[in-house]
C-alpha cells in the first residue's frame, strides 16, 4: 500500500482488504487472480505482502497449509469466484481434517448477481460450510476489516482450522472507510485453553494408579508447540510414548521411550502399547479409525484420560474416564506440576514390568523390510534420505505407501518437520505443501517425498518454485503404480491389479519433466547410487531438484492391521503375526 | 431412541439456519422438529430443536452445535421443567349436518374457528404434541382436508431467562493473530 495503514481513510473495498491482511500480519499469499477477485490484485501489486502466483488453486491451498504447519502461523491463499474457489475445496477440507490454521480469500460475483447463476458464480460459502471452522460472505465493504480480523482470530485460536472469506466484487469496488478493529466480540466462540484443576488432579491419580500407561500423542501437541513439555512429562514418569501420523516429530524417534507410530501401519510396539495398556493418556489425539482399528476391540483394558482443546473430540469415539478440555501445552505443564508434587512427596507410578514388556516388543519386532535381490527398496531410499538430509530438514509427503515408508524410515527428532495429509488423505499434497513450507522456512532444507501417482497430480507447482525462487527438493518414489491401492489388490483382491498400473517408469520421463520446469532432474535405480544422488540433490540450492527413485514395485508397507479388523490381528510382515503370549506380563 | 428438546440461541445472521441443518444432516443426527424465531434481543434468534437420539449422541449433538461460531448457548429443556407448544391449522369437512358436532370438538379442545366455508371449517389449536394428536384423532371421522403444523416451541418454567447473561460481551483484543 502506498499510504500508511492508518484507520478511517477513504479507500476502495479492495484496498481495505489488502490493508486488513497487512494489519493481520500477513507476509505471504499463495493465489491466482481472476475476474471477481481482480480488484484486490491491484492494491496487492503495491503491497509489501508477497503474492506467490501458483499454477492451480489447489496448489495455493496446500502451499498455505505447508506454510502454516512449518511456521505455526496462519497460511493464506486467494482465488477468484466459481472454479477458482471450488479448486480450493480440497485443501480447505484437508486443513479442516488436520486442524491447520488457514485463511482462504475468494472473490464472489457482484452482490446484485449473487443467486442468478452468473458467470463464474459458485456458492462457495455454502459449499465450504461443512469443511471450514467458519466462513463469511462479505457484501458490505465496511465489514471487510472486522471480517478479516475475525477470520484470522478464528483460524489461529482454539482448535486451529480453515476460515473462508468470500468477498463480493461489488464490495471490493465500492468506496469505504478503513477501520481496523481494536477488539472483537464473538459471543459464541470462547475456546478454553486452561485445563480444569480438578481434572488434572483426577488424571494425576489415574496416572499414579496405572501399571501399564501409555502417552498417546496426537497432532494437537504439534499445534500447541508442546514438544518440550511432552518430553519432560515422559522422562519424569518413564511412561512409553506413541506418536500418531499427525504427531511425528513431537517426540524424538531416537528416544528409548518412543514406541513409534500406532495404527493401521503402526509399529508392533506402538500398536500393542495401546492395545495392552491399562491407561491411555491421550494428548491432542482423536481416536481416529486408522489408529483404533475395530473400535469395539481397541485397548479393551484401558482407562482413558483424553485431553483436547476441542470438547467435541472428547468421548466422540471412545468412552473417557477423565476428560480434560484445554490446550495441550497447558495440560501437560499442569500434569508435570501435579506429578512433580507427588514425586516430591515420594509417590511415583510403578511401570517397571510394563516398560520392560514394551521394550521387549520394540526389540523383537523392529521396523524391517526385505532387500530385494534386484532393484531398489523404497524403504532404503527413505532411510538414507533421512540420514543424509538429517532431522533438521522438513519432510512433506503425499498419501500412500511412500507416506508410510517416510513416516517410518526418515527418523523424526523435531516438531514441525513432518508435513502430510493425515485425515483427508489428499494425494498430491507434497509438492505444493513443500513449496509453502520452504517459503515459510527459507533457510531449511525442504524435501517433498512423493509417489509417482501423487506427483502427477500437482507437479505443475514446480513452475512456481522455479520462477519464484523456492528451491524445494522432490524425491519421487516411483514404483510405477498407485502403490497402496495395488498393495490392497495384492492382499485382498487376488492380485487383480485393476487400474493401478501407471507405467511411470516409461511415461512421463520425470527427469525431462523436471528439466522442462527449469528444475534439475536426477534419476536413481540402484542402491549403490542412492547416497551420491541424495548428496548431489543436497548440494543444489538455487533451483528445485526432482529425483526419480525408480524402486521395486512389489514392496509393501508393513506392519499392517487390515481395515476394520482388531489391532490384535496386526501382521508385521505378510502372514506373520507377532507372538504376544511369550511376552505377556 | 429418546427425544430431547434443545433451545439454541444463535446470532441472527444469514446462513445460520443452513449451518445448523447441515450439521445435523452430515453428522447423522435426526431432527423431529425445528422452529426459529426472534427473541427479545434483535441480534439473537432462538431455535427450538427436537432431536431424536440415544443418550450418548445427544452430548455429541450439543458439542458439535457449540462448535458453530454463531451458536451462543444451548439449553436442554426437560419435559417437566418446560412449557411446550405446537400450533396446528386444520381444514375439516363440515356441512350443515356435521358442523355442530365439529364445534363440540372445538370447544372440548379449546380450539378456535378461524374460517368457515359451506363445506368445510378451518380450526386453530395449540398445545403439546399429545393434545394435537388427540385432536386430530377425534376430527378424523369428519374428514381432514388439509393440515399444517408448526415446529415445537418451548420455554422453561420459573423466573429465570436463558437469554440473560448471554449478551454480556467478552471482547477479545485484536493483536497479531500469527499470520
Amino acid at each position: 500500500m502506498t499510504d500508511e495503514g492508518s484507520t478511517g481513510a477513504q479507500v476502495t473495498g479492495a484496498q481495505s482488504l489488502i490493508k486488513s491482511l497487512e494489519h493481520a500480519g500477513v507476509e505471504n499469499i499463495f493465489g491466482i487472480p481472476g475476474g471477481a477477485i481482480l480488484p484486490a490484485y491491484d492494491p496487492l501489486y503495491d503491497s509489501k505482502v508477497r503474492h506467490i502466483l501458483v499454477r492451480h488453486e489447489q496448489g495455493a491451498g496446500h502451499a498455505a497449509q505447508g506454510y502454516a504447519v512449518a511456521t505455526g502461523r496462519v497460511g493464506v491463499c486467494m482465488a477468484t469466484s466459481g472454479p477458482g474457489a471450488t479448486n480450493l475445496v480440497t485443501p480447505i477440507a484437508d486443513a479442516y481434517m488436520d486442524s491447520v490454521p488457514m485463511v482462504a480469500i475468494t472473490g464472489q460475483v457482484p452482490a446484485a448477481a449473487i443467486g442468478t447463476d452468473a458467470f463464474q458464480e459458485a456458492d462457495i460459502r455454502g459449499i465450504t460450510m461443512p469443511i471450514t471452522k467458519h466462513n463469511f460472505l462479505v457484501t458490505d465493504p465496511a465489514e471487510i476489516p472486522r471480517t478479516v480480523a475475525e477470520a484470522f482470530y478464528l483460524a489461529s485460536t482454539g482448535r486451529p482450522g480453515p476460515v473462508l472469506v468470500d468477498v463480493a466484487k461489488s464490495a471490493l469496488q465500492a468506496m469505504t472507510s478503513f477501520d481496523w478493529p481494536t477488539e472483537l466480540n464473538l459471543p459464541g466462540y470462547r475456546p478454553v485453553a486452561r485445563p480444569h484443576s480438578k481434572q488434572i488432579r483426577e488424571a494425576t491419580k489415574l496416572i499414579l494408579e496405572a501399571r501399564k500407561p501409555v502417552l498417546y500423542v496426537g497432532g494437537g501437541v504439534i499445534r500447541a508447540r508442546a514438544s518440550k513439555e511432552l518430553r519432560v512429562l515422559a522422562e519424569m514418569t518413564g511412561i512409553p510414548v506413541v506418536t500418531t501420523l499427525m504427531a511425528r516429530g513431537a517426540f524424538p524417534d531416537s528416544h528409548p521411550q518412543h514406541l513409534g507410530m500406532p495404527g493401521m501401519h503402526g509399529t508392533v510396539a506402538a500398536v500393542a502399547g495401546l492395545q495392552k495398556s491399562d491407561l491411555i493418556i491421550s494428548l491432542g489425539a482423536r481416536f481416529d479409525d486408522r489408529v483404533t482399528g475395530n473400535l469395539d476391540s481397541f485397548a479393551p483394558g484401558a482407562k482413558v484420560i483424553h485431553a483436547d482443546i476441542d470438547p467435541a473430540e472428547i468421548g466422540k469415539n471412545r468412552v473417557v474416564d477423565v476428560p480434560i478440555v484445554g490446550d495441550c501445552r497447558e495440560v501437560i505443564a499442569d500434569l508435570i506440576v501435579a506429578l512433580q508434587a507427588e514425586q516430591d512427596a515420594g509417590t511415583t507410578g510403578d511401570y517397571e514390568g510394563w516398560v520392560k514388556f514394551v521394550a521387549g516388543l520394540k526389540a523383537r519386532y523392529p521396523l524391517s523390510y526385505d532387500t530385494p535381490a534386484e532393484g531398489l527398496a523404497p524403504q532404503y531410499v527413505l532411510e538414507r534420505l533421512g540420514r543424509i538430509a538429517g532431522p533438521e530438514a522438513i519432510y512433506c509427503a503425499g498419501v500412500g505407501q511412500h507416506q508410510m515408508w517416510a513416516t517410518h524410515y526418515v527418523g523424526f527428532e523435531n516438531p514441525q518437520t513432518w508435513i502430510n495429509s493425515g485425515g483427508a488423505g489428499t494425494m498430491g499434497f507434497a509438492v505444493p505443501a513443500a513449496m509453502g513450507a520452504k517459503v515459510g522456512r527459507p533457510d531449511t532444507t525442504v524435501w517433498a517425498i512423493d509417489g509417482d501417482g501423487c506427483f502427477q497430480m500437482t507437479n505443475q507447482e514446480l513452475a512456481t518454485c522455479t520462477i519464484e525462487g523456492i528451491p524445494i527438493k522432490v524425491a519421487v518414489i516411483n514404483n510405477e503404480s498407485l502403490g497402496m491401492v495395488r498393495q490392497w489388490q495384492t492382499l485382498f483382491y487376488n492380485e487383480r491389479y485393476s487400474n493401478t498400473d501407471l507405467q511411470s517408469k516409461r511415461v512421463p520421463d520425470f527427469v525431462k519433466l523436471a528439466d522442462a520446469y527449469g528444475a534439475i532432474g536426477l534419476s536413481c535405480e540402484s542402491p549403490a547410487d542412492v547416497d551420491a544422488t541424495i548428496q548431489k540433490a543436497m548440494e543444489i540450492d538455487d533451483v528445485p531438484v526432482v529425483v526419480d527413485f525408480r524402486v521395486n514395485r512389489d514392496a509393501m508397507v508393513w506392519p499392517m492391521v487390515a481395515a476394520g479388523t482388531s489391532n490384535d490381528d496386526i501382521k508385521y510382515a505378510r502372514d506373520l503375526a507377532p507372538d504376544f503370549e511369550e511376552d505377556e506380563l | 431412541m429418546s427425544v430431547h428438546t434443545l433451545s439454541v440461541l444463535v446470532e441472527n445472521k444469514p446462513g445460520v439456519l443452513a449451518r445448523i441443518a447441515g450439521l445435523f444432516s452430515r453428522r447423522g443426527f435426526n431432527i423431529d422438529s425445528l422452529a426459529v424465531g426472534p427473541t427479545e434481543h434483535p441480534e439473537i434468534s432462538r431455535m427450538t430443536i427436537v432431536v431424536n437420539v440415544e443418550e450418548s449422541p445427544l452430548e455429541q449433538v450439543t458439542k458439535q452445535l457449540n462448535k458453530l461460531v454463531e451458536v451462543i448457548k444451548i439449553v436442554e429443556l426437560e419435559d417437566r421443567e418446560a412449557i411446550e407448544r405446537e400450533l396446528l391449522l386444520v381444514k375439516v369437512k363440515a356441512d350443515v349436518d356435521t358442523r355442530s358436532q365439529v364445534l363440540d370438538v372445538v370447544q372440548l379442545f379449546k380450539a378456535r374457528v378461524v374460517d368457515v366455508a359451506t363445506d368445510a371449517i378451518t380450526l386453530e389449536v395449540t398445545g403439546n404434541s399429545d393434545k394435537l394428536t388427540d385432536f386430530l384423532k377425534v376430527l378424523e371421522p369428519f374428514g381432514i382436508r388439509e393440515l399444517v403444523q408448526s415446529g415445537l416451541v418451548a420455554i422453561g418454567r420459573g423466573g429465570r431467562s436463558i437469554t440473560e447473561r448471554t449478551l454480556r460481551p467478552v471482547p477479545v483484543p485484536v493483536t497479531a493473530f500469527g499470520a
